[in-house]
Order: structure tokens, then C-alpha cells, then sequence
């Protein structure tokens, strides 16, 4: 497939989004069973609320520019029953207005005891509100995976492990910029966020060298053969009907080498597991906020050529159709 | 249940691409228009085409066939570019089977043209919505035609006849006898879309000829070691020789 942009951005930035609100949802989710034991100010909320809106929204821009006709988008909520690419426009702004309310909650101070747990543990009137939006991070996280998933026939997409690296590659970019967030505004959740951060990305390196792997071994299917339903092992495409390309070669296939594919993946692998690894583990020790900054940017680079070759590596049956103009 | 497809005949189908220039010429005038080309003249031409002729060749050289391959949407039966659309502009119609686009629904997101595993939709750069074959259904119900003339334009202008249309799941059709009698097969059977549209495969026509076709064992003259009677012998008319 030829990576879009606009999916690319989109896919990437919703992940950081969603996983920064789960970091501040975890955070006081951890204070309120008093797991860590400073408490933080609304206002640390509120702000870090912006912060994932600001990503989710940006997110949302984003998506914007992959339609042809953007002033119909509110039609793609109708075909819910059937269509993962509804689900998703449903999920997105579900998920984004309860984290605005967890904000606002936050911002105003308008929280309350719900249920006394222990003496010392409760579920105030915000967790609740932000657990609510961590179901409904994970259900946008499921809808935006299953977009690719379900698509059978892209057999590099169609396995369970697409959406488990949508979910632990966004949470783990979202808990990294967290870091920089704590290193920044509260030290005492440097250890929280960034251990998180580094246990989800070895988590989604394990499952994207396990995609790699998957992928590497793939039988296609669909074969000259079985597209024009002649039985010999000798076929040559002599003519494709189209001398200058049409719109099945520019969008189906991604145009650049295979070497510069085989960069893009070991750019990634580098980029998005080995240097964050590295850097969030010296981080921690040395406590230096500049390193988060780096751990995070090197990272959504890194994501930016995973999701691109994430689009590149998929070999769609169609471009048997089109392999010699 | 009415299911109308096109069967394409590759045995007799040239490749003179005139089913594609018919195609263009009533889609970009009718109400699928206008299907905008670009560069049309000059470097990198393209634009929106429903129907194409490929050409692929079969074997190795000296013992190769060239098969000319018409691709159009199949209609299939069950089409993984329905469920998919956001919007619910891509549909396919109850009463023929017919898998459309509403220009007037469409996103232009392109998730359909994804789940379509045979490159069947093109983008209408111009209109940046989503087109495919429609059948031609702005004339096959258009009663002010004459009832020959209500057909796709591709299946008019082909000059050998290689494109047939009708109902497949009428068993009686003309297109559900050629799918039966001659091989009609489906194309990527392995995704379970059950296209509409059915390919017949080349064939080769063979003589097959048996010793009794050479010698005439039916001969009424029955013995064909005949000898030529002589002048004074009697005539063919009265002898008795047969």
C-alpha cells in the first residue's frame, strides 16, 4: 500500500493522545490506592487533560486531509453496524469529550468521594470519569486496528497482533511523552510514567518483531494463477491498460526500493524500541529531563517510519493486476 | 433474486480495448461523469476508467498464448466493499445486485478500494469521490431505448461478442448457459466474494478423429474395392452389382 500521510500523523498522534490520558488516569488511579505518595494538584490534570487533547485533536486534523470530501464526514457515523472505520469516528470523539470532562472535573475542582473503598483508599467522582475514558481509549485503540485487521485479504494486516501494536505502540508513546510531562511539572511520577513507558515499549517490541516474523512468512494467497483463473505457472503481464499509471498503481504500491523499505525497518527498531529503551533506563537514574525529551522525540520519529512501513509492507492482491505497464 | 453480470469470453475476446472506449465515452457523459482524464496528451496520462484490457502472456517463448483480460468491477455477491463504507454511500442494490456508488454520500476516504481485492474503484480525482462500473445502470432500464439497445455499453460495442450480459441467477439465461456449458469460472475464488461476473477460459477446438472416420464404413456403395465396369459391361443404372 502507498503510506498516506494523513493516516500516518493520524494513527501515531491519537496513539500519544490516548496513551497520555491513560498515564494520568494510571497516576491517580495510583495515588487514590495510595501506590505513590504525593498527591497531585487539579490543576496537574487539567493541564496533562490539554496536553492528550491537544494530541487527539491534532490527531483528528489530521484525518481530515485523507478524506476527498471532508464536509461529508459527519455521514461516516451512520454505518456503525458493519463498519470499523465508523466505529472509530464514533469512538474518537466518545473517548476525546470524556477526557475533556475528566479535565474540566479536574479544572473546576468538582470532585467527590463516590465509594470509600478502605480508610485510606477511594474512587473519587474524577477516576471514575477517567476509567470511563480509559475503556473507551481501549476501545478506540480496537477500532483503529481493526480498520486494518479486518481487511482479510491484506493478509500483513489481518492478525490480532495489528491491533494488540496499535494499542501497546500508542500507549507506549503517550506514557513516554507523560515523562516529560512529570519530569517537568512533578518528579515524584517520573518513576511511575517512565517505567510504565519502558515496560510497554519492550512489551511492543516483542509484539512488533512478532508481526515482522509473521509477516516474513507469509504465503500470499492470491496468485496470477487464481487473478486471471489461467492454470499455468508461466504468466507475463504484457499490457496493464494504462501506459502513464492509473489511480491502482499509485495507491497500492509505495514506490520506493526494497532497501529503502529494509532502512525504514531498522530505522524504526532503533528509533522507536532501542534508543527510548535506553534513554527512559538513564533517565531514570540520572533524572534528566532533556533525556525524556529526547527518549519521547526519537520516538514518534520512530513511529512515523513504523506506521509508514507498517502501510508500505502490505501487499495488496490488486497489484498482481499490475506488475509491467 | 435477479443478479445481472457481465461473462466474459476470453476465447474470443481481441483486445481492440473498444469495450473500454464505450465504457469512458457513456460514463463521463451519463450520470457517473465526468470521469475527468489528466494529461491526457502529454507525459503521465491518466483518469478514471471502469473497465480495462489487460494483456498477459501465457507459457514461454515459442509456446505462448496471449490472453487479452477485459477487468472490470464483478459485482460480487458478496462484496467486501460494502460493509466496510463509512457513509453507507456504497451499497449493493436488492432487486439486481448492481454494487453502487452515491456520488452524492461518498467521503472520498478510499477504505472500499482497499478491501477490493481486485483493484476494481478508482478515485475521481476531479470529484474526489469513490466511481466503479455501474453496469451501465442509466440504460439497461432506459425504456425510450430500444429493448436490444438496453444493455452495457461495454457488452454493445465489443466486435466479436466476447461480453455477455444477463441475470446469472436465472439458470435458463444466456449467461448461466455459457457459465455452465463452457467453463465460466470466478476470479481470486480464495476470498470468497463470489463475483457476478464470470470469465469463460480459453479453449482450444480439437478434431477428434477415429479410423471409421477415414474409411467409410457407411458407404451405401458398401464395397470400395469396386472395379470400374468395362464399355461392354452393363452400366452403373442397370447392373446388379451393388
Amino acid at each position: 500500500m502507498h503510506p498516506a500521510f494523513s493516516v500516518i500523523f493520524l494513527t501515531t498522534l491519537l496513539g500519544i493522545g490516548q496513551g497520555f490520558f491513560l498515564a494520568l488516569v494510571t497516576a491517580q488511579a495510583y495515588i487514590a490506592v495510595n501506590l505513590v505518595p504525593v498527591n497531585q494538584p487539579d490543576r496537574f490534570y487539567a493541564i496533562g487533560t490539554l496536553i492528550s487533547l491537544a494530541f487527539l485533536g491534532a490527531g483528528l486534523f489530521a484525518s481530515f486531509f485523507h478524506l476527498g470530501r471532508p464536509e461529508r464526514a459527519w455521514r461516516t457515523v451512520t454505518q456503525w453496524r458493519t463498519s470499523w472505520l465508523s466505529r472509530e469516528v464514533i469512538a474518537l470523539p466518545a473517548f476525546m469529550s470524556f477526557v475533556a470532562l475528566y479535565g474540566a472535573t479536574h479544572y473546576f475542582q468538582l470532585d467527590f468521594t463516590l465509594i470509600q473503598i478502605t480508610e485510606t483508599a477511594s474512587l473519587s467522582l474524577t477516576l471514575a470519569l477517567g476509567l470511563v475514558g480509559a475503556f473507551l481509549c481501549f476501545t478506540l485503540f480496537i477500532c483503529t486496528g481493526m480498520i486494518y485487521a479486518c481487511i482479510k485479504f491484506l493478509q500483513e494486516w489481518a492478525t490480532p497482533l495489528t491491533v494488540i501494536n496499535f494499542t501497546l505502540l500508542g500507549s507506549a508513546s503517550g506514557f513516554s511523552v507523560a515523562s516529560v510531562y512529570a519530569a517537568l511539572q512533578a518528579p515524584e511520577l517520573i518513576n511511575l510514567f517512565a517505567g510504565w513507558a519502558i515496560t510497554l515499549t519492550a512489551f511492543a517490541a516483542l509484539t512488533r518483531l512478532l508481526s515482522l516474523y509473521r509477516n516474513a512468512r507469509l504465503k500470499p494467497k492470491s496468485t496470477v494463477k487464481s487473478a486471471i483463473g489461467v492454470r499455468h505457472s508461466k504468466i507475463r503481464q504484457m499490457a496493464q491498460g494504462a501506459m502513464g499509471g492509473s489511480y491502482n498503481t499509485r495507491e497500492y504500491f509505495h514506490g520506493q526500493s526494497l532497501n529503502v523499505v529494509q532502512l525504514v525497518k531498522w530505522m524504526f527498531l532503533l528509533l522507536v524500541f532501542v534508543a527510548p529503551l535506553i534513554l527512559l533506563s538513564t533517565a531514570i537514574i540520572i533524572k534528566l529531563s532533556l533525556l525524556f525529551m529526547l527518549a519521547a522525540g526519537l520516538q514518534y520519529l520512530g513511529l512515523l517510519a513504523e506506521r509508514w512501513f507498517f502501510f508500505a509492507q502490505a501487499n495488496h492482491p490488486q497489484n498482481i493486476y499490475y506488475q509491467r505497464a | 433474486m435477479t443478479q445481472l453480470a457481465l461473462v466474459i469470453d476470453l476465447n474470443v475476446c481481441v483486445g481492440c480495448s473498444a469495450c473500454v472506449t464505450s465504457c469512458k465515452e457513456w460514463n463521463t457523459s451519463g450520470e457517473a461523469g465526468p470521469m475527468t482524464d489528466y494529461n491526457a496528451y502529454s507525459r503521465d496520462p491518466t483518469g478514471t476508467f471502469f473497465n480495462r484490457v489487460q494483456t498477459f502472456e501465457i507459457g514461454e517463448f515459442p509456446n505462448t498464448q496471449t490472453v487479452h483480460f477485459p477487468k472490470s468491477c464483478l459485482h460480487c455477491e458478496d462484496p467486501p466493499c460494502v460493509p466496510v463504507c463509512p457513509t453507507g454511500a456504497s451499497y449493493k442494490r436488492e432487486e439486481d445486485g448492481i454494487v453502487l456508488v452515491d456520488y452524492d454520500k461518498c467521503v472520498g476516504c478510499k477504505y472500499c478500494s482497499w478491501a477490493c481485492p481486485y483493484g476494481a474503484r478508482e478515485i475521481d480525482e476531479n470529484q474526489r469521490v469513490m466511481k466503479k462500473c455501474t453496469l451501465c445502470v442509466d440504460r439497461i432500464y432506459d425504456t425510450s431505448l430500444p429493448e436490444a439497445r438496453r444493455k452495457p455499453s461495454c457488452a454493445l460495442a465489443c466486435p466479436t461478442g466476447a461480453r455477455l450480459f444477463g441475470d446469472v441467477h436465472d439458470e435458463s439465461s444466456e449467461v448461466s448457459n455459457a457459465i455452465r456449458d463452457e467453463g465460466g469460472y470466478q476470479l481470486m475464488p480464495e476470498w470468497g466474494t463470489n463475483p457476478a461476473n464470470h470469465y469463460l477460459p480459453r479453449r482450444k477446438q480439437r478434431v477428434q478423429i477415429q479410423e471409421e472416420d477415414l474409411k467409410r464404413i457407411d458407404n451405401p456403395l458398401k464395397d470400395e474395392n469396386f472395379t470400374k465396369p468395362g464399355a461392354d459391361d452393363a452400366t452403373l443404372e442397370d447392373s446388379s452389382w451393388i
